[in-house]
C-alpha cells in the first residue's frame, strides 16, 4: 500500500489519509531540541546568556540611552558636545535628524529636495506596479517609460517652471535607484540576448558572447567604472561629452548582464532536450519557442541565483563613489566629514544598512513568493 | 480490414507517397546509422517499424520532420522536398505531428495551454476557435475533464494522450510515434494503445515505432524491420512476424517474443 501512496502520479485526493502531524507544545519543544541532556543545556544556557547580554546592552545603546536631538548655537551649527560625551553609552541619532536630508538626497539643491523625495516614490510604486503579474503585459512598458520620463524631468527640470539641476549635484537614493534601476531593466534583456547567443548554432555570434562575457567578468567593477569615467572620454571625438552618470550606467549595465547572463545560461541547459524537440516538432518558430517554451521555463528554474544577483548588484552601484558619484553611500559617508559629526558613522551606516536592507528583503520576498507562485505546476 | 477500408486506400494508391525517402544516409560523427534507406508511405498507409535498440528507428523518423539532418540521400513529405529552406521545413512540420517516448509536454502549461499553443502561434488561429478544437481532440482522447490541470498533476497513460492531443491540434497529414507507450506501466499502455486504433480508424498516415506486436498486427498495414541502420525486411504484418525471411529477423522476433 505504501508504494502506491507514494507514487508521484497519484492524484491527492486519491490519498487514504493525510500523514499524521507531530504536535509539540512549546515546553516540550525546548526539551526535546534545547535541553534534551546535560550538554546541549549547557550550550543553551551559554549562548542564550550571550544572545541576551549583547541584546540588552545594545538595547540600551540604540535606545535608552540614545541622544535624539542637539541644541543649535545662534549660527545654526549643531552642539554635538552631549553626543559625544555619551559615546560608547549612547547612540546619537542626532546626526541622522541633522543630516537625513543630505544623506538621502546629497547635494541637490535643497528647496528643490521635494523633487528626488517624489522621484524615490515613484521609483517604489514603480517596483510595486511591475511585482504585480496582472500589469505583466503592453501595459508595464508604457508605464515604465512614463515613470522614466517623470522622474527625468524631475531630475533634471529646466520645464514646467522646474529649475535646471544638473547632474552633477544629483545625490543620494535617487542615485542609487536610478544606476539600480536602469542597471537590471537594461541587463536583463541584455543578459538573456547573451545566453541565447552563447548557444547559437552560428559561430560568429556565439563566439562574440563568450568573449563579452568572459571579458567583463575577468575584470572588477571598480575597474570598469574607471574605464568608464577616465579612458573611455579619451576616445571621445573634441566637443562630444557623454554624462558621467550615463558612463557609469553603462559600465554597470554591461557588468551586470554577463554575470545575469550566465545566471540564465544555467537555466537553459537545464531544461530537457525534448522541450526543444516537442516546440520544434509543433512548427514552433525560433524566437516563438523561445519565447512561449524555453524562457518561461528557464527563467523559472533561475529565479533564486538571479534574485541573489540582482541582490548584489543593488549594493554594488554603490562602487561608484569611487568615481566621484553621490549615490546612497557616498553621501553618508560625505556627511561625516563635517567636524561636528565626526566620529559618528556608526549611526549612519546603521541608517544606510536599514535603507539598503529594506529594498533587498522586499526583492528576496518577492521572488520567494513568485518562485512559489510559478512552481506551482511542478506540485502534485 | 473492412470492404470500406480496401476501397480507400485503392483510392489513394495514385495519389503520391506521403513520406518518400530515397537513398537515406546518416552519420553521427563516423557511426553509419542510416545506411541507403528507401522507404515510401502512401496517404493513409499506417507503417509500423521495429528493430533491436540502437538500430537508428528513432533517427529514421526524426529525419523526417527534421529534428535530426540527414546527410545524404532525398526526403520528401506530401511532394514538398525536405532541404536547408526554411520555408518548406514550415511547411513540412505543420503536416507532421510528432509523438515522443518521454511525452515532452510543456510543464509549464496547462492542458488545454499545451494543445492551444502551436494553433494559436502557428496556424493564428484565434483563442476560442483553437480552444473549442482542442477541446474536441481532448475529448476523442478522452480526457476532457483534465483541460485545466498541469501536465505533473497526470499519469503518464494521460500525458501520452494528451500529447496525442496536442500533435492532432495542428490537423497534421501524417503522425510519427516513437515507442509512444514503452515508457508507461503496462496497464496504461493500452489506453494509449487504444487511441492510437481509433486515431488509425480515421485514415491518418502514421508511422510508428514500436514493439507491440498485438498493435502492429491490428492496424498496419506494413511492418519495417530496421537492424544496424539499414531495411532488412518489410512486408504485411503478418507476413512478417509468421514468416521472417532473414536471420537477423527470425532472432529479433525470438528475442522480442522472450521478453513478453
Ligand atoms: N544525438 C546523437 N549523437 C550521437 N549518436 C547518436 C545520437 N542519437 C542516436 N545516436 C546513435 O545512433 C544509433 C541509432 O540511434 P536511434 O536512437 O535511432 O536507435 P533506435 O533504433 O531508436 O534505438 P532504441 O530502440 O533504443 O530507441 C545508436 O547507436 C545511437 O547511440
Ligand atoms: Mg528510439
Amino acid at each position: 500500500m505504501s508504494d502506491v501512496a507514494l507514487n508521484e502520479n497519484m492524484p491527492n485526493d486519491a490519498l487514504p489519509r493525510t500523514a499524521p502531524k507531530r504536535l509539540l507544545g512549546p515546553a516540550a519543544w525546548a526539551r526535546e531540541n534545547l535541553f534534551s541532556n546535560w550538554w546541549s543545556t549547557a550550550i543553551t544556557l551559554a549562548l542564550g546568556y550571550l544572545l541576551i547580554r549583547y541584546a540588552v546592552s545594545f538595547v540600551d545603546w540604540a535606545f535608552v540611552n540614545a541622544i535624539w536631538t542637539v541644541p543649535y548655537n545662534a549660527a545654526g551649527q549643531p552642539d554635538t558636545s552631549a553626543c559625544r560625551d555619551n559615546k560608547g553609552v549612547g547612540a546619537c541619532w542626532a546626526i541622522i535628524a541633522d543630516k537625513h536630508r543630505f544623506i538621502l538626497f546629497g547635494t541637490y539643491p535643497y528647496d528643490e529636495h521635494w523633487r528626488p523625495l517624489l522621484v524615490c516614490a515613484l521609483f517604489v510604486g514603480l517596483y510595486i506596479v511591475s511585482a504585480m503579474r496582472r500589469f505583466w503585459n503592453w501595459r508595464l512598458a508604457v508605464i515604465w517609460a512614463v515613470t522614466l520620463t517623470v522622474i527625468g524631468i524631475l531630475m533634471w527640470g529646466g520645464v514646467f517652471g522646474l529649475s535646471f539641476v544638473p547632474q552633477e549635484r544629483w545625490g543620494g537614493l535617487p542615485i542609487t535607484l536610478i544606476l539600480a534601476t536602469f542597471g537590471l531593466a537594461f541587463a536583463f534583456p541584455l543578459a538573456i540576448l547573451v545566453a541565447l547567443g552563447r548557444r547559437s548554432q552560428l559561430p560568429a555570434i556565439k563566439a562574440l558572447c563568450v568573449l563579452y562575457v568572459e571579458l567583463i567578468r575577468g575584470v572588477p567593477l571598480i575597474s570598469l567604472l574607471f574605464m568608464a569615467s577616465v579612458m573611455f572620454p579619451l576616445f571621445l571625438p573634441e566637443g562630444i561629452n557623454i554624462d558621467k552618470l550615463l558612463r557609469a550606467q553603462i559600465a554597470i549595465i554591461l557588468f551586470a548582464g554577463a554575470y545575469l547572463a550566465e545566471v540564465v545560461r544555467g537555466g537553459l541547459q537545464a531544461l530537457p532536450k525534448g522541450q526543444y524537440e516537442a516546440a520544434d516538432a509543433l512548427g514552433l518558430s525560433y524566437w516563438k519557442k523561445t519565447g512561449l517554451i524555453i524562457l518561461p521555463q528557464a527563467l523559472r528554474l533561475v529565479i533564486p541565483p538571479l534574485v541573489n544577483t540582482f541582490i548584489g548588484f543593488f549594493k554594488d552601484t554603490s562602487l561608484v563613489l569611487i568615481i566621484g558619484i553621490f549615490d546612497l553611500l557616498t553621501a553618508g559617508k560625505t556627511a561625516l566629514i563635517e567636524p561636528q559629526w565626526q566620529g559618528f558613522g556608526v549611526e549612519v551606516y546603521i541608517t544606510l544598512g536599514l535603507i539598503y536592507f529594506m529594498f533587498c528583503f522586499a526583492m528576496s520576498q518577492y521572488s520567494a513568493g513568485l518562485e512559489a507562485e510559478f512552481n506551482r505546476h511542478r506540485r502534485r | 480490414m473492412s470492404a470500406a477500408e480496401t476501397l480507400t486506400s485503392a483510392v489513394k494508391a495514385d495519389a503520391p507517397p506521403a513520406i518518400l525517402l530515397e537513398r537515406v544516409n546518416k552519420w553521427f560523427g563516423s557511426l553509419h546509422v542510416l545506411r541507403d534507406v528507401n522507404l515510401s508511405v502512401a496517404q493513409g498507409e499506417r507503417v509500423v517499424v521495429c528493430g533491436p535498440s540502437g538500430s537508428g528507428k528513432s533517427t529514421l523518423i526524426r529525419c523526417i520532420n527534421r529534428l535530426e539532418e540527414h546527410q545524404e540521400g532525398r526526403i520528401s513529405v506530401d511532394g514538398i522536398e525536405l532541404s536547408d529552406d526554411l520555408k518548406a521545413l514550415d511547411a513540412i512540420r505543420r503536416e507532421v505531428g510528432m509523438v515522443f517516448q518521454s511525452f515532452n509536454l510543456f510543464p509549464h502549461l496547462t492542458i488545454l495551454e499545451n494543445c492551444t499553443l502551436a494553433p494559436i502561434w502557428v496556424r493564428k488561429m484565434p483563442k476560442k476557435e483553437a480552444e473549442a478544437l482542442a477541446m474536441e481532440y481532448l475529448t476523442r482522447v478522452r480526457i476532457p475533464e483534465q483541460a485545466g490541470k498541469y501536465p505533473g498533476q497526470l499519469s503518464g497513460g494521460q500525458q501520452q494522450r494528451v500529447a496525442i492531443a496536442r500533435a492532432l491540434c495542428m490537423q497534421p497529414k501524417i503522425m510519427l510515434f516513437d515507442e509512444p507507450t514503452s515508457a508507461l506501466d503496462p496497464e496504461m499502455i493500452k489506453e494509449v494503445l487504444d487511441t492510437m486504433v481509433m486515431l488509425a480508424d480515421t485514415g491518418m498516415t502514421m508511422i510508428c515505432v514500436t514493439h507491440e506486436m498485438g498493435f502492429a498486427r491490428q492496424v498496419a498495414d506494413r511492418v519495417v524491420f530496421m537492424d544496424r541502420g539499414e531495411i532488412v525486411e518489410q512486408g504485411e504484418p503478418e507476413a512478417i512476424f509468421s514468416n521472417p525471411q532473414t536471420d537477423r529477423l527470425k532472432l529479433f522476433l525470438s528475442q522480442i517474443l522472450r521478453g513478453h
